[in-house]
């Protein structure tokens, strides 16, 4: 049988909100890719930048990163905090030559498990095709 | 003379005890360099010297002082790093007497050293011109030609605080509309701009000199250097070095004042600002904020504003 690529992708899910909108998936038995490998953090402002290139570095081929939607930050403002991280990080990454893509950002509700579903289709998508990951990509010695 | 001016202002604040160190440049032990100097005792102000060559952004010295009152030589962008010290509360409001000198611009002591066929014993400098000297040889140069990429794009010549000012304030304009390492970038495509970045940091050492030089990089523990997490392997794997120069570039988004100082002191001379310069772009461009320009603007990554952009975020 052939062996086809699937892309591996870590999905970054805050407590609150993205990871309880994942269960939600779940339990409402709405179906999704199983690409993603889900860290769940207290908060879409807890990302430290250097988690998304240390995945990166060890070889995922994409980062999502979802957290609860403005205005709904359990603690009240982490998640506007980590928007501007977000940003300034994805420019960043992109001008320096990683393909748009590779790290992608969502709001996911609690109450959302069909928007979980459709974003973890889309940017499963988006990851197939820009292919596995090249750049960047630390060579195990 | 500015250089005049500088070592009878420092005499001063030393002898009335105004200040117990004054930081400022001296005569580096080869032609084109200056080195730092930390002068305490009024008899010493001569090695004070002020010539092209100034590169260093002095405010970096400032953490290894934490109880001394300190005179400090400062240029545009040095004063920017000041002011943006001072709002992360790296010294105490009363603690600094800044010395500002408008900027003449810097020369690059790399690019004179290629323009010329062997070694420079002596250089001095005549209005706009550089007049270099080797056992046989004797060039003028034009300094404009000489000038430090970061340099050539600075629109802060003028110190933005300064409590004392040395010489005629400038007026302020770019010599080039876009950082000369970014000229291009634009049309570049992903696969072009992955290959400069790959290219450049391959030739980095992990000397961390960038890191030493930088005055905003002042943690007690940089994550290269942290156990756990172990963030960095030992080694120059590619990616490790890739690696480091995104999160060292990272780590001044909103905190960078282009003096340049990271990679005028890379010895392998590889190309740190157009990174920086780029991160201050987009800072300006989504936040609308410039780093040490106003005192009172907080720093663009310690807050936010509800009506941030997201376009990028499904």
């Amino acid at each position: 049988m052939e062996m086809v690529w699937e892309p591996k992708i870590l999905a970054f899910l805050c407590n609150w909100c993205s990871y309880a909108g994942a269960d939600l998936a779940g339990t409402s038995r709405i179906q999704y890719p199983p690409n993603i490998r889900v860290i769940r953090v207290p908060c879409s402002g807890r990302i430290n930048p250097l988690f998304i290139l240390k995945a990166l570095q060890n070889g995922v081929d994409g980062v999502l990163v979802s957290g609860c939607h403005p205005g709904d930050c359990h603690y009240l403002s982490g998640n506007y905090v980590g928007r501007r991280k977000s940003a300034t990080l994805k420019r960043f990454i992109e001008f320096l030559g990683l393909e748009e893509g590779r790290v992608q950002f969502s709001w996911v509700s609690a109450a959302e498990g069909g928007k979980f579903s459709q974003v973890v289709h889309e940017v499963t998508e988006e990851v197939k095709k820009l292919g596995p990951a090249k750049r960047f990509v630390k060579k195990s010695s | 003379m500015i250089q005049e001016k500088l070592r009878q202002k420092a005499r001063e604040l030393l002898e009335s005890k105004a200040v117990d160190l004054v930081i400022g440049f001296g005569e580096g032990s080869l032609p084109l360099r200056v080195s730092p100097v930390f002068i305490r005792n009024p008899h010493e102000v001569d090695r004070l010297v002020w010539n092209s060559f100034c590169r260093q952004n002095l405010s970096t010295y400032l953490h290894k002082f934490k109880s001394l009152k300190i005179g400090l030589v400062v240029k545009g962008c040095d004063s920017r790093s000041v002011v943006a010290l001072s709002l992360e509360k790296r010294f105490k409001p009363d603690q600094l007497f800044l010395i500002g000198v408008p900027c003449q611009r810097m020369v690059d002591h790399r690019r004179v050293k290629r323009a010329v066929q062997g070694e420079i014993l002596h250089v001095s400098e005549q209005g706009d011109e550089l007049i270099v000297e080797g056992k046989d040889f004797k060039t003028r140069l034009n300094r404009k030609d000489f000038l430090y990429p970061s340099c050539q794009v600075c629109v802060h010549r003028n110190p933005v605080r300064a409590d004392l000012l040395m010489g005629e304030v400038v007026e302020e304009f770019s010599l080039l509309e876009t950082h000369p390492d970014m000229k291009g970038f634009l049309n570049k495509g992903v696969e072009e701009r992955w290959d400069y970045f790959e290219k450049e940091t391959g030739r980095c050492i992990r000397c961390y000199a960038c890191r030493e030089a930088c005055p905003m990089c002042y943690c007690p523990e940089c994550f290269v250097d942290n156990s756990n997490p172990k963030w960095m392997e030992q080694g120059l794997s590619p990616s490790d070095l890739e690696f480091y120069h995104i999160v060292r570039a990272y780590h001044q988004t909103g905190r960078c004042t282009a003096c340049g100082a990271c990679e005028r002191a890379c010895p392998m001379e590889i190309r740190l600002t157009y990174m920086t310069e780029k991160l201050n772009q987009d800072v300006k461009e989504l936040f609308g904020f410039e780093t040490g320009v106003d005192p009172q603007a907080s720093s663009p990554l310690s807050t936010f504003d509800v009506e941030d952009q997201q376009e990028f975020i499904k």
